[in-house]
């Protein structure tokens, strides 16, 4: 299955999508070890972390031992939510200076 | 989940009261080429079925000469949707491959086109395809201004449909035009005068559903969206830059990526985005130049729902570039641009 069809839903609909998108797209080795990994990035500035569950899950876990189950990430922001117990606003002015501390852009 | 070829598309229909959807439809209804179309109205009497009408099926059912089934809407949209599957399966209606739905003048697209696109069922068994929105030459900038649902009509669409234009001056026309065009940039743009107007197929096909139009829909996007900015910055790998149009609180905003973005980081990005902004991103359209993908990928969605992402063969001009486009409520175009930005890099450095 083609690695982008996955990351963002993971519901019938875009594992269906997969099959066709595939024919034009190879798949994307590492790509859900690369997900975890830059989510991971950004969910520590909520104090959360998330890790590999069979290699068909994820789970997501705050500092006080709360736990989430998750498939993709579009059910993780609200899992994330839950847990930090806050939104999580990409457009909030203080997560974006935190992402652009992150990985500084030239100039 | 059912295939395309399976999938019976669906197309919403939708404008201000008085900005001639009846007349429209009217027009519709008498065309070969709604023989295998179902229609979903508000009521018969406005539209005046008599002179075309073969049979009637039941209450709230008739069979036009065209071979289209036309039906009133029964209280809630799901369950009227629901209820026309079920009659074609049942065998009890013919078994028509597009869905033509008329919402009320006053009716706010979002949730409408929410019900078929989230509703679990009902994405099974249906697809969305375009939504044909008109707007009045005479009254349409006026009731832009006055009417947040007006706004989200033209947001939502795919296709403009300016009605009455031998009523206005032709500079009314224009600077309607010009309005639209910066809430939506997106949609193709079309005018009706009295019964005259573009040919059924140019309103309800042609959309990115369909394998057989896919590539000339997008080339439509990109031919009417902004071009967006360039590169100005040194040399960062993910420069994008933001063209912000408001009306109201509506704004479509535009990005370009001049290098292959990262898919990681935007994905990352885009869901987080959704879920906190979803209510207010009416529509998101997109042509990506993705790290690592040798073919040019369709995104697009409405609201919080993005649609499968599709592979093009090829790109549609010399052009490949990534270029987004948003319309929503109440986005902050700089906010949005550097949000984007700051996470594409996150990826890219990942």
């Amino acid at each position: 299955m083609c690695g982008l069809c996955g990351s963002l839903g993971g519901s019938a609909d875009w594992a269906e999508a997969g099959a066709d998108v595939s024919k034009a797209s190879a798949p994307r080795r590492g790509e859900r070890q690369a997900r975890a990994r830059l989510a991971n990035r950004v969910l520590a500035l909520y104090g959360l972390k998330l890790e590999d569950w069979g290699g068909a899950s994820y789970v997501l876990r705050n500092r006080t031992g709360g736990t989430q189950i998750i498939d993709n990430l579009t059910q993780m922001w609200p899992a994330a939510e839950l847990l930090a117990r806050r939104p999580c606003d990409p457009l909030d002015p203080d997560v974006v200076d935190a992402v652009e501390r992150l990985a500084p852009t030239p100039g | 989940m059912a295939s395309f070829d399976e999938q019976i598309t669906v197309n919403v229909l939708t404008g201000f009261l008085g900005s001639g959807k009846t007349t429209l439809l009217r027009r519709l209804l008498r065309s070969p080429m709604l023989k295998d179309s179902a229609v979903l109205i508000n009521e018969f009497g406005e539209i005046g079925l008599d002179h075309f009408l073969i049979e009637r099926i039941d209450g709230d059912a008739v069979l036009l000469q065209s071979g289209c089934v036309c039906c009133t809407i029964r209280g809630d949209l799901r369950d009227s949707v629901r209820d026309l599957y079920d009659r074609r399966q049942r065998g009890d209606l013919p078994a028509f491959r597009r869905l033509i739905i008329e919402t009320t003048g006053l009716a706010d697209p979002a949730p409408i086109v929410q019900t078929l696109v989230g509703e679990p069922v009902l994405r099974n068994h249906f697809v969305l395809g375009n939504v044909v929105t008109l707007v009045d030459s005479v009254t349409g900038a006026d009731t832009l201004a006055r009417h947040e649902e007006a706004s989200k009509q033209v947001a939502v669409a795919d296709r403009l449909v300016l009605s009455k234009t031998d009523l206005a001056a032709p500079e009314e026309v224009i600077r309607l035009e010009e309005l639209l065009r910066r809430v939506n940039p997106t949609a193709a743009l079309d005018h009706t005068e009295g019964d005259a107007g573009p040919p059924p197929d140019r309103l309800l096909t042609s959309d990115v559903v369909d394998p057989q139009s896919r590539d000339a829909a997008v080339a439509n996007w990109l031919a009417e969206a902004p071009p967006g900015g360039h590169n100005q910055g040194p040399h960062h790998h993910d420069h994008a830059s933001a063209d912000v149009n408001r009306h109201g609180d509506i704004a479509a905003v535009s990005l370009v990526v001049d290098e292959p973005l990262d898919w990681t980081g935007f994905s990352v990005w885009l869901t987080m985005l959704l879920n906190r902004h979803g209510q207010d991103v009416l529509r998101v359209k997109g042509l990506l130049n993705i790290a690592g993908v040798e073919t040019p990928v369709v995104l697009h969605g409405v609201q919080h729902v993005i649609h499968p992402p599709v592979h093009l063969a090829a790109w549609p001009s010399g052009d490949t570039r990534t270029r987004l486009v948003f319309i929503g409520r109440g986005l902050d175009g700089d906010l949005l641009e550097r949000s984007f930005r700051a996470f594409l890099a996150l990826g890219a450095a990942a």
